[in-house]
């Protein structure tokens, strides 16, 4: 895996909360046998009009959007289907790192990112960062303020900057497990085969047909 | 302290935990389709590896597969990726129940047809309706194709331990009422991320009372409510779904009783803590419909679609945007909305009870003129139990299509899509814009309620007809 350590590039924000990955990659697009190719068909059905022209409504569209590789969402962003393609199609459309707000609303706290896609992005180095509800709104009005806006993240000390005449910093918390493998590029499944006598060892005591204690 | 059945699964299948606090957790069953597998073969290929454990991998088709004739695909690119599951499986030596397996159907309903879903296993799908399996006391969550990959070549996950929430219901439901509106009620109460960071756990009455389809409807829609898993201890219901055979991979004879000596050790103890707790009465419950764009925008039956500013959870512009999508206007009745497409299928509610509860409205009475009415079984097994029952005369009698099994209009990725602007009373799982066909509006409801719909036209409240057993 390509390690992340830092990132600055133009920011956009699509200020929707709860994205569901059907919405960030369609189902016509998942027939593909290939990892690659879903960029173009990212957020297809809210970019395109239904001529396939680009849809000038939609943020992204937006001549001040072009090349952002950071992008600022709503909410558990991710939901719904576990499809991996839509990390895919946000990698290949040129975005490095995800920013989203987490709210806490009664006894639940809404995630920025939802659990699964959270998850596929930590595999392929995506960033995702997770910042306040106030802390994403500050950094979406900046967005609609100051095109050509450039924004830092910077994994190691866990930081955000915009780049602006003075510059705004906002840190975020991540998983120590997942900070470390994205900073080294480190390989999951290297990793764990390095665990092979620990993993035999368990295959000898347990049955996997009828897993009871032995 | 007790233990949760969640902490009796967990503690017995982790390897090893890393220095960085990651739990290595084994895998006991990997279920496999053909749309989210495809680039984790070619990975394992190009790194040159095997797949660990080929025996504890089961494949099917579901999610590609037309559900007329199925043995002719005219998408070439479907059939391609149906092509690659057939190659990738006789390559790596995965059994697979292809299109011509008399086993065949969505991944989630031949699991525990076949008896791979078992009490006290950890199953994984590159799939996230994978909950299902949790109906059983099964931990099962949905995982990424990096996720397959990495299951396919260790058997094990690199995990985080999440947190657990019990979910109590407490009496029974009313019938009509059952599982699918529980969970939606439950989803309308928690929110979609309500569940997020947890592994829920259903109990109460009511849950104990649901046959094993019920339950599974319940712990499907898990993912829904945000939580990668919903689990249910194992009782003498699940004993006997899992004793009624044939079922070629679960234990038979002495070794079922052994089984189940284990399987009695796993519900959670009486004084196990939850990190969070509901309790809901399910005999104050109504028959659901959702009127928006995501699984928690739902009222009873007898409500109405909601004004934009009164929708506790949900900006104005969020609800104003899923209105628009929705084509409604604040103040309707849902029993005013009509409808033109109705979809019985998906791993949701597909089973059998599923078709006998939608046969016994569709017996006797006709699909209002101009509605499309798809009734698609969830496994070739389920498809040929509902023919020896007599249950697809009864749907072609009504004027139903009776189809072939396949995932089908849950998400569209066959032909069987909505067109824009269509309205649809879907037993699936999902009522994402575009979810069932670009533009096309779905309403999440139960088979029951579907049923209704079909023949009324528009939606009502069934608690109001006459069933007609078959």
């Amino acid at each position: 895996m390509t390690p992340f350590k830092t990132h600055r590039g133009l920011i956009a924000a699509l200020d929707r909360a709860n994205i569901d990955t059907d919405q960030i990659i369609p189902k016509q697009f998942l027939k593909s046998i290939a990892r690659t190719g879903f960029g173009a068909h990212l957020f297809h059905d809210w970019r395109y009009l239904p001529d396939g022209r680009p849809n000038p409504q939609f943020p992204l569209n937006a001549p001040r959007a072009k090349g952002a590789s950071v992008l600022v969402v709503g909410g558990n962003f991710g939901c719904g289907s576990s499809r991996e393609h839509a990390v895919w199609a946000i990698q290949q459309e040129g975005f490095q790192a995800i920013i989203a707000p987490w709210q806490q609303r009664g006894a639940t706290r809404v995630p920025a990112f939802a659990d699964i896609f959270r998850t596929n992005c930590a595999k392929n180095a995506l960033l995702t960062v997770e910042l306040s509800e106030p802390e994403v709104q500050e950094i979406v009005q900046m967005v609609d303020r100051y095109p050509g806006l450039e924004a830092t993240v910077d994994l190691d000390r866990q930081r955000v900057t915009l780049h602006l005449a003075e510059e705004l910093s906002f840190h975020f918390e991540i998983d120590a497990a997942i900070k470390t493998r994205l900073l080294h590029g480190l390989d999951d499944i290297g990793l764990t085969l390095q665990q092979e006598a620990a993993i035999r060892a368990f295959e000898a005591r347990h049955d996997p047909q009828l897993p009871r204690p032995t | 302290m007790g233990h949760t059945l969640f902490d009796k699964i967990w503690s017995r299948h982790v390897v090893t935990t890393l220095s960085d606090g990651t739990t290595l957790l084994y895998i006991d069953r990997h279920l496999i389709h053909e749309v989210t597998s495809p680039q984790a073969f070619e990975a394992l290929r190009l790194a040159h590896r095997a797949v660990r454990r080929p025996e504890l991998s089961f494949a099917t088709m579901d999610h590609n597969v037309p559900t007329d004739d199925r043995l002719a695909i005219r998408d070439p690119i479907s059939k391609a990726q149906i092509d690659a599951l057939t190659e990738n499986c006789r390559e790596f030596g995965i059994t697979l129940y292809d299109l011509a397996s008399d086993r065949q159907g969505i991944v989630h309903v031949i699991g525990p047809e076949l008896g791979l879903t078992l009490p006290g296993a950890t199953i994984v799908c590159g799939d996230s309706h994978t909950s299902t399996h949790g109906a059983f006391g099964a931990l099962a969550f949905g995982i990424g194709t990096s996720e397959v990959e990495h299951v396919l070549a260790t058997q094990c996950l690199l995990q985080q331990r999440p947190k657990t929430f019990r979910v109590e219901f407490t009496g029974r439901p009313v019938p009509p009422v059952g599982a699918k509106d529980l969970i939606l009620k439950l989803i309308g109460a928690i929110g979609t991320a309500g569940g997020a960071g947890y592994v829920l756990e259903y109990c109460g009455e009511a849950i104990r009372a649901l046959s094993m389809e019920g339950r599974m409807t319940i712990c499907n829609m898990s993912i829904e409510a945000g939580a990668r898993a919903g689990l249910m201890a194992p009782d003498e219901t699940t004993y006997g779904y899992l004793a009624a055979g044939p079922r070629p991979f679960a234990p038979s004879g002495e070794a079922f009783d052994r089984a189940v000596t284990f399987w009695k050790t796993l519900p959670s103890d009486p004084d196990a803590a939850f990190d969070r707790t509901i309790s809901l009465d399910a005999s104050q419950i109504a028959p659901q419909v959702t009127w928006g764009t995501n699984p928690g925008m739902v009222v009873d039956v007898t409500g109405r679609v909601p004004e934009p500013d009164q929708v506790p959870g949900y900006s104005r512009a969020d609800v104003e945007q899923a209105l628009a999508y929705m084509g409604l206007t604040p103040g309707t009745l849902m029993t005013q909305i009509p409808i033109d497409t109705v979809f019985i299928g998906s791993c949701t509610n597909a089973r059998i009870e599923d078709l006998r509860a939608s046969a016994q409205l569709f017996n006797g009475r006709k699909v209002a003129p101009g509605v499309r009415v798809l009734v698609v079984p969830g496994s070739q097994q389920v498809r040929r139990q509902a023919e020896a029952e007599g249950l697809h005369e009864v749907f072609r009698a009504a004027g139903c299509e009776w189809r072939q099994s396949g995932c089908s209009m849950c998400l569209g990725m066959n032909p069987d899509q909505l067109k824009p602007g269509e309205r649809c009373a879907s037993t699936s799982n999902r009522n994402f814009e575009g979810r069932q066909g670009k533009g096309g509006r779905t309403h999440l409801v139960s088979p029951q309620m579907a049923s209704a719909a079909a023949i009324a036209g528009h939606f009502v409240d069934i608690r109001t007809w006459q069933t007609n057993s078959v």
